[in-house]
C-alpha cells in the first residue's frame, strides 16, 4: 500500500499523459501480484465496494476535532478525504501499511465495527499522504486524473500489444487480473474468454455536421431513426445472460422482462424502451423504470421493457463485428426471428433514394415525438468500440444538442437563492474540460432540487461563490446555434443553452468533445 | 488607556490615533511604521518611514532612493517615542522571525502596550533572529493559515523532497515558483544545508534581493542567472528559482524538460498546487501553521488578541472557545497568496 500511495500521489501531481504512463508501468514492473493488479482495478474503477462510507470517516474525525473548526477547515479544503487527512492528528508511533490486496482483503471481510477499528488503526498510524490515499481508495474516490481508457492504454504500452485487444478482454477479466499480466508479461497465451457473459465497449457516433446532409451519398448509408431511451447491450451465451448499459453496469435485476424467454445466443446492440404490445412509449414512461433498481410485478406489467434493436455483434458464438453493418444488419434479421421474442423490435430502415428525401425523412422525424431525430450508418461500417469518425452519425431534431460535462455551479438568485442553480458546463479536448456555456434552466424544481443536491455531494473547491464540481455529470444541452467567439477559451459560444435532459447515467468521458461542439458551427 | 481608543482599523491599514501614523499602510501616508520588506506590506510613496535598517535596504532595493522622503532605522530593541512629546507613544522593534528585517512592533501608551506582529513564523530561519514573545495588552496577529488543515512540515524535509526529485528526474530543470525576498533565499539555504553545493540559477526577478542578502552577511553560494546561460539545455537537472508568476510564463519555455515546483504554505492544499499546475508541491512557509499560532498566542499570553487579515473566523472560534479575549479587524489589502 506504501508504493501504491507514492504512485497516487505522483499520478495526481502529474500533468503529461507519457509521465502518468511511465510512473504506472515502473510501479507494474515493480510491484508484485496480486497488488498491481488491484492497482489497476482501484485506478480503473472495477473496484466494485467501498470499505467504508464517507460518514463513518467524518464521524471518526469528528470524535477528535470540534466541530465548528472542522466545517471551517472542510469549507477551505472542499473535500472530505483530504480534509480529514490533514486535520487527522499526526502519528505519535508510526506503523507500517500491509499489501494493497491485504489491505483491501483485510476490510472486505471486516464487518462494520472491525471496519471501524481498522481504519482508526491505519489512520492514526501513517503519513497524511497515505491518510488521503487510503481515504480516496477506500471510499472509491480515486481520482488521479487517470482515466479508465487510459489505464487500458498504459496496459497495451506496457504489454506492447494493441489496446483494442485490452478493450475486448477487460470487461471478462476480473481482478486481481494476473491471467492479463501473465499475458501481457509472455507467461501465457492471452485469456480465453469465449462463452463469457461480459460486456462489450460499444460503437458510438458523432453528430452529424449542418452541411453533410446534402452531401453524403445516400446510397451509402442506412437510416434509422434515433430512439429516445438508452442505449443496452442485450449478452446471450451458453453459459447464461444479462442486459448491460452502455458504461458496461449490469442491469439486470432492473430488467427481468427483458430477459425473460431468449435463449438464442448473441450479443445485441439496441435501444432500452417501455413497448407496450409493440408500441414505443415516450421516455418519461421508461424513466420510471430507470428510477427504480428492483422494480415491482405491478411496474413492470404497467411499462413493460423491451429493445429496439439495431446491431449484432456476436451472432451465436461467432464474432461478426468485422462484417459490414450491411452483412450485420442481416444476421441481426436472422437472429430475431429465431429468437422470436415479442418485446424485441428491429429498428426498421427508413427508405431514402435522394438528399432531398433525407431531408424530408428527417423533417418526418422532428415531427415525431417519439423520435429524438435520425441515425446515419454507414453500411459498409464495421463494428469499432469507441467514437470512430465518419462512421455513424446521429441527427437530432430540432435544437442542437452536446452532451456536456458539468464544471461548476453557482447559487441562483430570488426563489432559487438558496439552491444551485447556475451551471457552467464544458466539452473534451483531448483529457481537459474546457467550459462552453452556462445554463441556467431546462429542468424541473424536482430535478433543481436533485442538482442542488449533487453540487453539495460533489463540490471540490470554491471561488468565490463559484462552487467547482467533481467532473463526473453529464447533462445533454439544447441550444439554438454556436458560433464562434474570442471571448471563450473554448472558442466557441452557445445561443440560448439550456437544459434538455439531465445524463445521470452518462460517464463524463463519453461527453462530446470540442471538436463534435466545433462541428455544429454554421460557417 | 484602552488600546482600541487610540489604535484602529482605517481603509489604509492600522493607524495609531495617539502618534498619528499608520502600520503597514496599503496607501501613501505621512508617517508609516512599518513590519517587513513584502510589497503589500511595504510600499512607496510615504513621507516618513520608520523601520529596521535592513527593511530600509529591502525597500530602496524594490523601489529606489526615494522610496519616501524621510527614513529613520531602527534597531531591534532600541525605543523611539512618536507623538506629543508630552504624551508620547513609545515604539520598540523585536525580531518577528518572518524575513530578513522583521519585526514586530510594540507601542505603548498610557501603560497599555499593543505588540503588532506582523507576519512571524517560530521554524528556525538562518535570515534573520528568530521571532520574541513579548509581554503585552494586546497582541495584533495575522491568520493566514488559521486552520487546523495548515501543518508546516520542517524546511529539511521539502528540500530533501527537491533533491529526491532532482535524483529522479536527472533529465528535467527543476523550476521552483518561490517569492523573491524571503522564500527564494530561505530555500537556497535549506538545499545548502542538506550538502547541494551546486550553482543554484535564479530567474532576473530574483537576483537584486539575493545580492541584498549576500550585502547582509547571508552566504547563498554560487548562484548564476539564467540570463546568462547561453545553451539552456545545460539546467536539465539543475534547480532553477524563479517567481511564481513566471512558472507559466513563457519564459519557462526555453527552459529543458520542466518540472514545475513550488515552495509555498498554500501547497498543502492540492487543488491549489493542481491550479497551478505544479507537479512537486513543497510546502515552505514563513508564517505560522495552525499550532504554532496558537503556541504562540498561549507563550505571549496577551490580555486580548486582534486578528487582521486571513481565516480569522476559525482563530476567532478557537480562542473564544479557550476563553481569550478576541476580535477580527478584517483589514484588507494584505495579499496573503502572492507573498508566501
Amino acid at each position: 500500500m506504501e508504493a501504491f500511495s507514492q504512485l497516487l500521489q505522483q499520478l495526481y501531481f502529474t500533468s503529461s499523459n507519457n509521465e502518468k504512463s511511465r510512473l504506472l508501468r515502473h510501479y507494474l514492473a515493480h510491484t508484485a501480484d496480486p497488488d498491481r493488479g488491484w492497482a489497476i482495478a482501484a485506478l480503473a474503477g472495477t473496484l466494485k465496494f467501498e470499505f467504508f462510507k464517507r460518514n463513518a470517516v467524518k464521524n471518526l474525525m469528528l470524535e477528535r476535532v470540534d466541530p465548528d473548526l472542522f466545517a471551517m477547515s472542510y469549507d477551505y479544503v472542499g473535500e472530505m478525504s483530504e480534509t480529514v487527512a490533514h486535520l487527522w492528528p499526526d502519528a505519535t508511533t508510526s506503523i507500517e501499511l500491509p499489501g494493497l490486496a491485504e489491505l483491501i482483503d483485510q476490510f472486505r471481510q471486516a464487518n462494520r465495527e472491525q471496519v471501524k477499528a481498522l481504519l482508526l488503526h491505519y489512520l492514526s498510524g501513517i503519513t497524511a499522504e497515505q491518510r488521503w490515499s487510503l481515504l480516496k481508495l477506500g471510499t472509491r474516490g480515486l481520482r488521479v486524473g487517470l482515466s479508465a481508457r487510459s489505464v487500458k492504454r498504459i496496459l497495451a504500452e506496457y504489454g506492447d500489444v494493441p489496446v483494442s485487444e485490452i478493450e475486448t478482454l477487460w470487461h471478462a477479466l476480473k481482478p486481481p487480473y494476473r491471467e492479463l499480466f501473465d499475458w501481457l508479461e509472455g507467461r501465457a497465451e492471452k485469456p480465453d474468454i469465449s462463452g463469457a457473459v461480459t460486456f462489450h465497449p460499444v460503437m458510438l457516433s458523432h453528430p452529424l455536421p449542418d452541411d453533410k446532409a446534402t452531401q453524403l451519398s445516400v446510397e451509402d448509408w442506412l437510416v434509422e431513426y434515433k430512439y429516445d431511451g438508452i442505449r443496452v447491450q442485450l449478452v446471450i451465451t451458453e453459459q447464461g445472460k444479462a442486459l448491460y448499459s452502455r458504461t458496461g453496469d449490469d442491469i439486470s435485476e432492473s430488467f427481468p422482462d427483458v430477459l425473460a424467454g431468449i435463449e438464442e445466443p448473441g450479443v445485441i446492440d439496441g435501444e432500452l424502451l417501455v413497448i407496450n404490445d409493440g408500441k414505443i412509449e415516450y421516455f418519461n414512461a421508461l424513466q420510471q423504470r430507470l428510477n427504480r433498481k428492483k422494480p415491482t410485478k405491478k411496474l413492470i406489467a404497467e411499462r413493460p421493457a423491451g429493445i429496439v434493436v439495431y446491431d449484432l455483434l456476436t451472432d451465436n458464438d461467432e464474432d461478426i463485428t468485422s462484417l459490414p453493418l450491411i452483412k450485420r444488419r442481416q444476421r441481426l434479421e436472422h437472429w430475431l426471428s429465431r429468437a422470436s421474442a415479442n418485446h424485441l423490435l428491429i429498428s426498421p430502415l427508413l427508405s431514402v433514394d435522394s438528399n432531398a428525401q433525407l431531408q424530408q425523412t428527417y423533417a418526418d422525424a422532428a415531427e415525431d415525438a417519439g423520435v429524438e431525430g435520425l441515425m446515419l450508418k454507414r453500411k459498409d461500417s464495421s463494428y469499432q468500440p469507441g467514437r470512430p469518425s465518419g462512421q455513424w452519425y446521429k441527427w437530432k431534431r430540432e435544437a442542437l444538442h452536446l452532451d456536456a460535462v458539468v464544471m461548476y455551479a453557482q447559487r441562483g438568485h430570488g426563489k432559487r437563492s438558496s439552491f444551485y442553480s447556475d451551471f457552467t458546463f464544458g466539452v473534451w479536448q483531448d483529457d481537459t474540460l474546457l467550459p462552453i456555456g452556462k445554463a441556467y434552466s431546462g429542468f424541473t424544481d424536482e430535478e433543481l432540487k436533485k442538482l442542488d443536491n449533487w453540487v453539495r455531494r460533489n463540490a471540490m473547491g470554491r471561488f468565490g461563490p463559484v462552487r467547482e464540481v467533481k467532473k463526473e455529470l453529464v447533462v445533454e444541452v439544447a441550444f439554438d446555434a454556436i458560433h464562434p467567439s474570442t471571448r471563450h477559451k473554448s472558442g466557441v459560444a452557445l445561443r440560448f443553452p439550456r437544459f434538455h435532459r439531465i445524463r445521470w447515467d452518462k460517464p463524463a468521458s463519453e461527453a462530446d468533445t470540442l471538436a463534435n461542439a466545433r462541428a455544429l458551427i454554421i460557417e | 488607556m484602552q488600546a482600541d481608543k487610540w489604535l484602529q482599523p482605517r481603509d489604509n491599514g492600522l493607524y495609531c490615533v495617539a502618534a498619528d501614523c499608520y502600520i503597514d499602510p496599503t496607501a501613501p501616508v505621512n508617517r508609516a511604521l512599518i513590519t517587513h520588506g513584502h510589497a503589500d506590506h511595504a510600499i512607496s510613496g510615504h513621507h516618513s518611514v520608520v523601520a529596521t535598517a535592513p527593511t530600509i535596504a529591502i525597500m530602496r532595493t524594490r523601489y529606489g532612493e526615494d522610496m519616501a522622503q524621510t527614513v529613520e532605522a531602527l534597531d531591534y530593541g532600541h525605543t523611539i517615542e512618536l507623538g506629543d512629546p508630552d504624551d508620547p507613544v513609545s515604539c520598540t522593534f523585536y525580531p518577528a522571525g518572518h524575513i530578513l528585517g522583521s519585526a514586530q512592533i510594540l507601542l505603548s501608551y498610557r501603560g497599555t502596550r499593543v505588540v503588532i506582529s506582523g507576519d512571524y513564523k517560530r521554524q528556525p530561519d538562518p535570515t534573520c533572529p528568530p521571532f520574541t514573545a513579548i509581554d503585552c495588552d494586546v497582541f495584533i496577529t495575522e491568520a493566514t493559515f488559521a486552520l487546523p488543515v495548515f501543518k508546516h512540515p520542517p524546511i529539511e524535509q521539502e528540500c530533501k523532497k527537491l533533491l529526491q526529485s532532482l535524483a529522479l528526474f536527472p533529465e528535467r530543470c527543476h523550476l521552483v515558483g518561490v517569492y523573491a525576498l524571503g522564500k527564494c533565499q530561505r530555500m537556497i539555504l535549506g538545499l545548502r544545508a542538506l550538502g547541494y553545493n551546486q550553482p543554484i540559477y535564479l530567474h532576473g526577478a530574483q537576483r537584486r534581493l539575493c545580492d541584498l542578502y549576500e550585502e547582509h552577511g547571508i552566504r547563498l553560494g554560487q548562484l548564476i542567472d539564467v540570463a546568462d546561460v547561453a545553451d539552456k539545455s545545460e539546467l536539465a537537472g539543475e534547480i532553477v528559482l524563479a517567481p511564481p508568476s513566471a512558472l507559466s510564463d513563457r519564459w519557462s519555455r526555453s527552459l529543458p524538460e520542466v518540472r514545475k515546483a513550488m515552495a509555498s504554505g498554500w501547497m498543502q492544499i492540492r487543488a491549489r498546487a493542481h491550479q497551478r499546475q505544479v507537479e512537486l508541491p513543497l510546502i515552505v512557509s514563513d508564517h505560522c501553521d495552525w499550532q504554532a499560532l496558537l503556541d504562540t498566542i498561549d507563550e505571549v499570553s496577551p490580555g486580548e488578541v486582534w486578528i487582521t487579515h486571513g481565516r480569522e473566523d476559525a482563530l476567532l472560534h478557537q480562542l473564544t472557545t479557550k476563553g481569550v479575549k478576541a476580535r477580527a479587524l478584517s483589514l484588507i489589502g494584505y495579499d496573503e497568496d502572492a507573498t508566501d
